[in-house]
């Protein structure tokens, strides 16, 4: 089990070991000639390869955007021929009453505050498993792994049902309530908690006089604040990316989140073309915040990734 | 009840309260409901009333061949699907981590880039990038003498497997690199001495000590591909291809739910989907705790993050 080491509280986490400067035997080795296959030309451009097949799609996206109907259907979308983005953001705009950026808050709103909500709660979670010693604990920890496993597709018409039953369905809780549960964000916290907060620092406060809520609330959250970050981020994109839960629940086109909202365009795009900018636009618009929070944040994502894949 | 006690349940009780809520309750409703029935009263003027048929739901989506097709087309798709993702992600972290990959961040960063796109997106993307009359790359193809209809029945399955290879692909690689990051270098070194090139530690060195992380990548696909549901949807209302409203699972239990109004069998349908997973998910673990240690027996497929014991 690899832990993220652990940095004062406001220094950046570095999840990726460091690697040592290597040694006089070993470049000697990599002087070696070897195969054409393993020259530096080909792995890199064996990796570039890769990246061109990851990032056409998007590129597409973005210049599909600058083009109205006409232009998309001449086919002819790999440039800036036709140029018209202001136009379809206005259309983008005025569309349905201006439908579209209401979706767009319901889905700040949704991923948003589920994200934060739902990070505090694992994390307050995760810390207990890490930091308390009570009777059943291993096996209600086991409990919660059990719970990563389980098809969270698979959940939804059951939860569904029980929302029909209980009337709450079609209502903004209906989609908020069940992304506030994340087994494997509970995981994670406790790999961060072990990794982030050293027990002295929790003695300490304790003989200061704190209360042991006291002691989480104003010692281990903070200290712990990168893994909560990891955390959100993590259930943020979960819920932006949400797509099955929110199709069975909402039948209210003033609750959908944006997902959902352009899937309902593209449904009419076959009859009417006009809705191709629309969508694409609307989609392009849809993926900037988590690619901006990917860019921005990218050492959290690792972290959580390295946290969660090493056993 | 001590004052850490005390804190405990206090810190517990929200996530516990809400998987209750949310896991728990629902798993335990859609287990009542496929036990029962609706059936019409009389000469169909009375409404419905609901009847308890036992195991009548299971029996009706087990034996529908609708539903059965279904797992049939799944088992297609992770036998294309999951090979090629395994083996690309773990081929393009080992590049990445051998000594000779520039640039690495920027190559992490690209590669993972398809991960922000939500599913939907993604499939709307690629059904465009499908389509004859919109899509460059079709144009491309034909130009250069390769027909290949995407929309077409056999292409569907391939279609597919590429919308979600495309999201995934960045995201397994990115937790394969993390993992060979953390191999002692000095393991690496040692070989590297003796004189094994680079194509021989990629395979005998760093290739069994990250074992675990190919065996969770595995299981989480798997499990994942189990619920595949928004690729193929978008695909069916983009086309009219091949993908039908059951095509998979999935799509099975919602349109009972939700186009048939059977409940029942809607239910019952997400318990066997559920089922399904509950048992893949078992088998890979046992096979890989004993693959991975014979010597030791199984062990928990996670490991206590402090490592005691």
């Amino acid at each position: 089990m690899v832990l993220p080491p652990r940095t004062a509280v406001t220094g950046p986490a570095a999840p990726a070991p460091v690697r040592p400067s290597r040694s006089p035997a070993v470049r000697a080795a990599a002087r070696r000639p070897r195969g054409r296959w393993l020259s530096p030309a080909a792995v890199n451009a064996a990796l570039a390869l890769a990246v061109l097949y990851t990032l056409f799609p998007l590129v597409w996206l973005v210049t599909a955007a600058t083009k109205d109907a006409g232009g998309l259907l001449a086919g002819d979308a790999l440039s800036f021929e036709g140029f018209d983005l202001a136009g379809n953001l206005t259309r983008l705009a005025t569309e349905g009453d201006g439908i579209y950026f209401r979706w767009y808050a319901n889905s700040l709103v949704y991923a948003g505050a589920g994200a934060a909500l739902c990070a505090l709660i694992c994390v307050a979670a995760g810390y207990t498993f890490d930091k308390y010693r009570f009777p059943g604990k291993e096996a209600l920890f086991g409990t919660v792994l059990l719970g990563v496993l389980v098809p969270t597709t698979a959940l939804a018409l059951p939860l569904y049902l029980l929302a029909s039953r209980t009337g709450v369905v079609n209502t903004y809780w209906s989609v908020l309530v069940p992304v506030l549960v994340n087994p494997f964000g509970v995981y994670l916290a406790r790999v961060f908690s072990a990794g982030y907060i050293p027990d002295e620092a929790l003695e300490a406060a304790r003989i200061d006089g704190a209360g042991e809520l006291r002691v989480f609330w104003s010692i281990g959250l903070r200290m712990v604040a990168p893994g909560l970050v990891t955390v959100f981020l993590f259930q943020f994109t979960a819920i932006w990316n949400n797509f099955f839960l929110p199709l069975v629940m909402l039948s209210d086109q003033r609750l959908f989140p944006v997902s959902l909202g352009l899937y309902a365009w593209h449904g009419n795009a076959h009859g009417e073309p006009s809705f191709y900018p629309l969508v694409v636009t609307g989609s392009l618009l849809a993926v900037l915040p988590l690619i901006i929070a990917f860019v921005t944040l990218q050492r959290h994502w690792k972290a959580g990734l390295a946290a969660g894949s090493v056993q | 009840m001590s004052a850490k006690a005390r804190a405990a349940a206090v810190l517990l009780t929200p996530f516990f309260a809400l998987f209750t809520v949310v896991m728990v309750v629902p798993i335990g409703y859609a287990v009542w409901l496929s036990l029962f029935t609706e059936r019409q009263s009389g000469l169909g003027f009375g409404g419905t009333h609901t009847v308890f048929s036992g195991l009548g739901n299971y029996a009706a989506a087990l034996g529908d061949p609708a539903f059965r097709d279904g797992f049939l087309v799944l088992l297609g798709y992770c036998a294309l699907y999951l090979p090629l993702l395994l083996a690309g992600a773990l081929t393009l972290a080992l590049l990445l981590d051998s000594a000779l990959a520039r640039a690495r961040r920027f190559f992490q960063l690209a590669l993972f880039l398809p991960h922000a796109v939500p599913g939907v997106i993604a499939a709307l993307i690629w059904v465009y990038l499908y389509t004859p009359r919109l899509s460059p790359v079709v144009a491309a193809m034909e130009s250069g003498g390769v027909g290949f209809d995407f929309l077409s029945p056999s292409g569907a399955l391939p279609s597919v497997v590429n919308i979600a290879l495309w999201e995934w692909l960045g995201y397994n690689m990115v937790i394969f690199y993390a993992a060979l990051q953390a191999i002692d270098r000095s393991v690496i070194e040692a070989a590297t001495v003796d004189g094994a090139g680079a194509w021989r530690v990629a395979t005998a060195v760093k290739l069994p000590l990250i074992r675990s992380s190919l065996v969770m990548v595995a299981l989480f696909t798997v499990i994942g591909s189990l619920q595949l549901f928004t690729e193929p949807l978008i695909l069916d209302q983009g086309s009219g291809s091949a993908v039908t409203s059951s095509w998979t699972p999935n799509m099975y239990a919602y349109t009972a739910a939700f186009a048939r109004n059977d409940y029942g069998l809607a239910a019952a349908s997400s318990v066997l989907l559920a089922l399904a997973a509950a048992l893949l998910s078992f088998c890979v673990t046992r096979l890989s705790g004993r693959a991975a240690r014979p010597a030791r027996g199984p062990r928990p497929p996670l490991a206590h993050p402090k490592g005691r014991p």
